[in-house]
């Protein structure tokens, strides 16, 4: 009788391990934020690498502060821009589009048209820099 | 009383596997957490649907551009002139730097041009307009 009652049994008490657990997860959960960054990529020309690029590879597009975007000198609604732009690469497949747009544009506005030309698969885009500004 | 006995069923639940279901999950939460590193300045990103994930947070630096026209990198408010110092700094520390332009969008487009001279002068050439989906 004495003998048994001794008898100590050699596990490792896991009855509070799932607590533990739980626990855990409870604060990576509150801590996680699946967050993306994402956004529309573009790779900037290095300074004084400026390129001379024959006037018909270009396609000129503009926007004005008001937010009008023209596409070589014709307004042209946002929404039909991708048609536009897309209809000029078929066209001219080595087109480079040349983004200028008013200082006063709002930011959205530029990445709407950005997000246009992206959309309309317009790979060589080139944003106009001030120092190279000639309106139309 | 033999009888009796044997048909009396045990009314548990089963939590044996309850550990394993839980750890299952811990891990799921602990692969897929990322900590936010940077708090920055409150900004409306601007929509768009041809967006693009950034794979690698280790190359990444944030800018943002509010409203009212502030600047700050990585949760260091800047100016133009500091800017130019800390991003050619970075870049000499890790060419493969992206930039990632968090600005507002009601931002005029001036105040994000400079911006982009800026990074052009300090090398940073990878930019990525940082955006969020557009949802129809």
């Amino acid at each position: 009788m004495l003998r048994r009652r001794r008898r100590a049994s050699p596990e490792v008490p896991t009855a509070s391990m799932p607590d533990i657990a739980f626990l855990l997860i409870i604060f990576f959960l509150v801590t996680t934020t699946l967050y993306m960054d994402k956004g529309l990529g573009l790779v900037l020309p290095r300074v004084g690498q400026t390129k001379v690029v024959p006037r018909k590879n270009i396609c000129n597009v503009w926007v004005n502060a008001a937010g009008e975007v023209a596409v070589e000198g014709e307004i042209v609604p946002l929404g039909e821009l991708r048609e536009e732009v897309a209809r000029r690469l078929k066209e001219n497949p080595k087109l480079i589009v040349s983004l200028k747009v008013d200082e006063l544009a709002k930011y959205k506005v530029f990445v709407d048209v950005l997000d246009e030309l992206k959309l309309a698969g317009a790979t060589r885009i080139s944003i106009a820099s001030p120092e190279v500004e000639g309106g139309p | 009383m033999a009888l009796e006995r044997r048909s009396k069923v045990e009314v548990r639940i089963p939590t044996a596997s309850m550990a394993d279901i839980a750890f299952l999950l811990l891990i799921f939460f602990m692969v897929s957490t990322t900590f936010v590193r940077y708090r920055g300045l409150p900004v409306e990103l601007p929509e768009a649907e041809k967006i693009q994930r950034i794979e690698t947070r280790r190359n990444l630096v944030y800018i943002w551009i509010t409203k009212d026209g502030k600047i700050c990198v990585n949760d260091m408010l800047a100016d133009l002139n500091s800017l130019e110092d800390m991003m050619s700094r970075r870049m000499r520390e890790n060419p493969r730097t992206i930039v990632s332009l968090r600005a507002d969008e009601e931002v005029p487009y001036g105040k994000v041009s400079e911006v982009l001279q800026v990074l052009r002068r300090a090398e940073a050439l990878r930019v990525n307009f940082a955006t969020r989906k557009e949802r129809r």
